[in-house]
């Protein structure tokens, strides 16, 4: 089991609030993603559910168990941190091992499992190797492999990937996910890359300036974002926000329209010229400087030859734009 | 872009390194060529350097007259046992230094070093007083406690140095691994700092074995250290050069040996965290 509550939780550090007070529910087995900018709280967060900071108000439930005030052992939760820190002086098998030894369990239960995660993260051909002979995926793999055996009720992960390089932290992506699909164990995954929590959640938290933004699949996100820093925040490239007379003109201080949402067409309402095409082959971007409107991103499928200077015209498709009030909120 | 160092360079170098080599070295050299030499021509005036008549039997007459194991075995015990005992009160002290810092812990830390400017003459009494009263003097263990305290600032600093290197992450790892704060301390952290412990240990060896004022002046014969056999040579009747350097080199042979074994290592604790 691995449902989590968070009830009220705050964390001061002196006079700072850095999370003034949030409520969260997260349920027995989902892929949970905190994602937010720098220093909006996300790990403080995710430090608060491990019991490595204290919280200063509200009530942390572990499986209807008040939680607040255990120490991290005794919470049944693993974490994978960013620097892996595995244990430099011990082999891959003693690191993986190390949780068992400390709960106590016999060798040979230790070995049974230590061989079972190695079999599942791929880890045996170096099982007697130290971290310092390991690539950074496979240091990842073995710091997974760590929190794996101790067969938590959760596993938190803080931005286990930023460390990895972009082909890999692909591949790790996928890993994870994998592994959460096969294990079916409540994940807390925290992360400032929207396209990490995009592809893995099943559940996105949004996070600003120690306050939770939204809570939604990444498709709801995507589709009904509750203001403009959720709209801003999901998506890439980020949304196109125009305020202004066209905004006015929807009744809307600001409406935004997704770059996929904005086709090239000869008899466009908007107009602008191009001033940089990123051509990424499947896809081709376009910055376009569109008078009143701003510059807007535009995406155009395939190969699109446009170059800088060229003046295009350009519609929202019908339906997709999105129109928020004074306040920032989605109006309906 | 790297310095180019012509040979000309180099070899000027290498003459200015050797010559303050030699010239730190140089009373020990002395020390040492001195006890081989006869009374009379240790006292030669001009001083000799070298001698045609070497002679043992400094070392001879130094070992007959007293007993060099027992007071070597005293510094054994006091430096050892000062260290080790001075290490099990600094790593959780540093650990908490390091790891769960307060408000006050750097001013702590300055603290902890002013004492070791005090001058040892000015508690001198009061120690004396209190050995003599609570049965410590002359004990091997109110050496090792007087030199634990003493040392304690100083190794308590090195930790502390050597504890900050080490990533928090490892230990909140430790700790979400279930790991108590002994086993945190005893499993994770204690085998990471291995050589910066190794060095503090030397370091403090060599310090405890040293000591001169405290170890001569709080012990009498059971409990005196190879300073105090140093100090037995320079008897009433007048100093004898060639048996009191005997007895220095004697005294020092241990830890030059030590030291000598465990420079890299000194060298490398002693430099830690200077660069990164």
């Amino acid at each position: 089991m691995g449902k989590i509550t968070l009830k009220s939780v705050k964390k001061s550090f002196g006079e700072v609030d850095v999370i003034p007070g949030i409520d969260l529910n997260i349920e027995d087995g989902e892929f949970v993603v905190f994602v937010g900018p720098s220093g909006c709280g996300k790990s403080t967060l995710l430090r608060l559910i491990a019991g490595l900071e204290d919280t200063t108000a509200g009530i942390i439930s572990i499986d209807g168990t008040d939680a607040t005030d255990l120490p991290p052992a005794k919470r049944g939760l693993a974490m994978v941190f960013q620097s892996y820190a595995l244990y430099p002086h011990m082999s891959v098998r003693k690191n993986i091992a190390f949780p068992l030894k400390m709960a106590g369990m016999s060798a040979e239960e230790q070995a049974k499992r230590v061989d079972h995660a190695a079999k599942i993260l791929n880890l045996s051909s170096y099982i007697d190797r130290k971290p310092g002979q390991l690539s950074g995926g496979q240091r990842q793999r073995v710091a997974i492999g760590r929190a794996i055996v101790r067969e938590p009720a959760a596993f938190l992960f803080d931005e286990p990937l930023s460390n990895l390089d972009a082909a890999l932290r692909v591949n790790m992506r996928q890993e994870i996910s994998e592994l959460h699909q096969s294990l079916k164990t409540t994940m807390i995954y925290v992360t400032h890359d929207q396209v990490e929590a995009m592809t893995m959640a099943d559940k996105i938290v949004v996070l600003n300036a120690g306050r939770i933004e939204q809570v939604g699949s990444p498709l709801d996100l995507y589709r009904a974002p509750a203001n403009l820093f959720v709209a801003g925040f999901i998506g890439s490239p980020k949304m196109n926000l125009i305020e202004g007379a066209e905004a006015a003109k929807h009744g809307a201080k600001t409406i935004g329209i997704r770059p996929e949402h904005i086709d090239v067409t000869p008899d466009g309402a908007w107009q602008g010229v191009v001033g940089l095409s990123e051509h990424l082959g499947s896809d081709t971007f376009l910055k376009v400087n569109a008078g009143d409107l701003g510059t807007l991103t535009l995406r155009a499928s395939g190969e699109v030859n446009f170059h800088h200077g060229d003046m295009i015209r350009f519609a929202p498709q019908a339906g997709k734009m999105m129109r928020f009030g004074t306040d920032g909120k989605l109006m309906a | 872009m790297a310095r180019s160092v012509t040979p000309r360079r180099k070899i000027l170098f290498t003459l200015a390194a050797w010559s303050v080599a030699l010239l730190i070295f140089f009373p020990v050299l002395w020390t040492i060529l001195t006890s081989f030499k006869t009374e009379a021509s240790a006292v030669a005036s001009p001083p000799q350097l070298f001698t045609a008549d070497w002679t043992l039997e400094n070392y001879a007459e130094v070992w007959g007259r007293s007993d060099y194991p027992r007071f070597f075995w005293n510094s054994v015990v006091i430096s050892v046992g000062s260290t080790l005992l001075g290490l099990i009160v600094a790593i959780p002290a540093a650990w908490a230094m390091a790891f769960v810092p307060g408000r006050r812990t750097k001013d702590l830390l300055m603290w902890m070093l002013s004492t070791k400017m005090m001058p040892a003459a000015a508690v001198l009494i009061p120690m004396y007083l209190i050995f003599q009263r609570t049965g410590l003097f002359d004990t091997r263990f109110g050496l090792v406690m007087a030199l634990m305290l003493m040392n304690l600032p100083v190794i308590v600093w090195m930790l502390y140095t050597y504890f900050k290197e080490i990533p928090g992450e490892i230990l909140e790892a430790a700790r979400m691994d279930g790991a108590s704060l002994r086993n945190e301390i005893l499993y994770v952290l204690t085998p990471m700092a291995v050589p910066g412990i190794a060095s503090t240990m030397l370091l403090n060896i060599i310090l405890a074995w040293n000591e001169a004022f405290w170890t001569i002046t709080l012990t009498t014969t059971k409990a005196a250290p190879l300073s105090a056999f140093i100090a037995s040579f320079s008897a009433p009747q007048g100093l004898f050069y060639a048996k009191l350097s005997a007895a220095s080199t004697m005294a020092i042979a241990p830890i030059l040996i030590l030291g000598w074994f465990s420079q890299k290592q000194l060298v490398r604790g002693l430099t830690f965290g200077a660069v990164k």
